[in-house]
């Protein structure tokens, strides 16, 4: 039996959205070089809906394909049911990971919700700057 | 394209070591214990075999002891020592940090048994010197075990000093010979080596098979209990087949082994010149102290697996100490004991080149080596830090 499922490894050898949103509305970065594992993903935002994602991921396989799923899954959504994106909804889309590669979904999960932390933190401010 | 580059993980089995196995399925059935011919022949078979390993070495054929391989022989030999040294008052014991498993978990065990373990620096180049294994020692050692070759950087110890030390101390010695016996020339006598373990799929024999010399007269308890085989040392009847077939390869590869190592050699100079070209990489371990085919390499700002899945998609095996290919969260332990952080260990990769490889193979993995690195580093966070001056280059 092969390490990952044909799905995880479509997505790693042909990540979707991968590279930089300059004028990004959103940035999120999770982990740490010391684990092995970063991602970076890049939003644009436009009426509450996810316009373009773009992702760069540092680590092994399971986490590029992790990225390139959960941007799939997330382009033209809405706000708020980008929110709700679990780290097993990227599993599944993948055909499940090893047990020990789980951890690549959760920083999925955990980048575009550091992402939309950073929206909200951004639109906070624009809000506060022109009271 | 498939080109085979992680011989320090396993070897494809020789011809010769395939022949002599399935002739001796074929013929020899009978069990060496057995006092009826059929029995005879295969127990002549068998000591033909402990001949043939011996004379390699340079031991004596009752000195050498057949297992189910590397990591036995390690286990036997360091806890025969230990448990020996035990009954003296002596239960310290000297190592390095960048042993295999097979030493570092069964010197674990000693430690929660009450032994007091030492392991030494192998410093930048992965190197043990000499002078600290002789500083280390105190009245209360009772063994010293230092691999001959490491398994994942290449590097070759200085075997022959270590053991003058340990002889003229009177401390027995180890050495883990798994990736140096059949590439290099030993010899058990000269070297002062009281116990070493070998591996047969590491020099193109069969799997689960493997030997331990262990010098007349010191201390080897067997781990296996039962029948009177290899002098009781080690019960069970004896595995014919694999072992023929490890003598039969080692006999092969000890004749070729000039010619090989030096045509290795070339190719894995020629391989390490070929990434060094790659900004913002080293080779891990001594240069010149090194096994003839092995190169390994830490990359900066890439990942090892996604690494080494990119190269399996272009047809070569390879190996990594990334923490993802490890199962662990940390890194290989060899590449933290020369000195290398974790977020470089991450980015390792461990090229090893054997009897079937070409300079074709290894201008084909420069070239594909050099656009993976470079692909990978095209979407990575880590690296665009490093290339915007936000973080500064380790490498």
């Amino acid at each position: 039996m092969a390490l990952y499922s044909e799905k995880v490894m479509d997505h790693f050898l042909h990540p979707r959205n991968v590279g930089v949103i300059e004028d990004a509305d959103a940035v999120g970065e999770v982990g740490n070089a010391k684990c092995g594992d970063i991602m970076k993903m890049y939003l644009k935002i436009k009426d509450d809906i996810v316009e373009d994602v773009r992702f760069e991921t540092f680590g092994c396989g399971s986490a590029i394909a992790s990225s390139s799923m959960a941007t799939e899954m997330i382009k033209g959504k809405p706000l708020s049911e980008v929110k709700n994106l679990t780290n097993k909804a990227v599993t599944e889309a993948l055909d499940g990971l090893p047990a020990h590669k789980i951890h690549c979904s959760v920083l999925a999960e955990e980048a575009i919700h550091s992402a939309l932390d950073d929206y909200y933190r951004r639109r906070s401010e624009t809000e506060k700057a022109s009271d | 394209m498939n080109i085979y580059a992680d011989h320090a993980a396993t070897t494809a089995m020789s011809e010769a070591a395939i022949d002599a196995m399935t002739r001796c399925m074929r013929e020899e059935y009978g069990n060496p214990s057995s006092l009826y011919k059929i029995g005879q022949r295969a127990k002549e078979v068998l000591e033909q075999a402990r001949e043939d390993v011996a004379s390699v070495i340079g031991a004596e054929p009752r000195e050498v002891y057949f297992t189910s391989g590397g990591s036995e022989a390690d286990n036997q030999a360091i806890r025969s020592a230990a448990l020996a040294g035990k009954k003296k008052g002596k239960n310290h014991i000297i190592s390095t940090a960048f042993e295999h498993h097979a030493v570092l978990h069964t010197l674990e065990q000693l430690k929660a048994e009450g032994f007091e373990v030492t392991l030494l620096d192998v410093h930048e180049n992965g190197v043990v010197r000499p002078e600290e294994v002789e500083a280390a020692i105190r009245p209360e050692t009772c063994l010293v075990t230092v691999m001959y070759a490491n398994n994942e950087i290449g590097t070759i110890q200085p075997i022959r000093e270590i053991g003058a030390i340990c002889r003229a101390r009177q401390v027995l010695f180890h050495t883990d010979a798994v990736q140096a016996a059949g590439p290099l020339a030993i010899d058990v006598q000269a070297e002062n080596i009281d116990y070493l373990s070998a591996s047969a799929h590491k020099f193109h024999g069969p799997k689960g098979t493997g030997f331990l010399y262990a010098r007349k007269g010191v201390p080897l308890i067997p781990l296996i209990n039962g029948g009177a085989q290899e002098k009781n040392r080690r019960a069970g009847t004896e595995n014919l087949p694999g072992i023929v077939g490890m003598a039969a390869a080692l006999k092969e590869t000890v004749a070729l082994r000039d010619a090989e190592a030096a045509r290795l050699t070339k190719l894995r100079d020629r391989l390490i010149e070929g990434l060094k070209e790659i900004p913002h990489s080293a080779l891990n371990g001594d240069a010149e102290k090194r096994l003839p085919g092995n190169v390994s390499f830490c990359f900066e700002g890439i990942e090892g697996e996604s690494l080494l899945l990119l190269l399996d998609e272009k047809g070569i095996s390879a190996s990594s100490g990334s923490a993802c290919t490890s199962g662990s969260l940390d890194p290989s332990h060899v590449l933290l004991a020369i000195g290398r952080v974790h977020d470089v260990a991450h980015g390792s990769l461990r090229l090893t080149l054997g009897r079937e490889n070409t300079p074709e193979d290894v201008e084909y993995i420069i070239s594909a080596v050099k656009n993976v690195v470079s692909y990978l580093r095209g979407f990575s966070p880590v690296w665009r830090d490093l290339q915007s001056g936000k973080t500064p280059f380790i490498l």
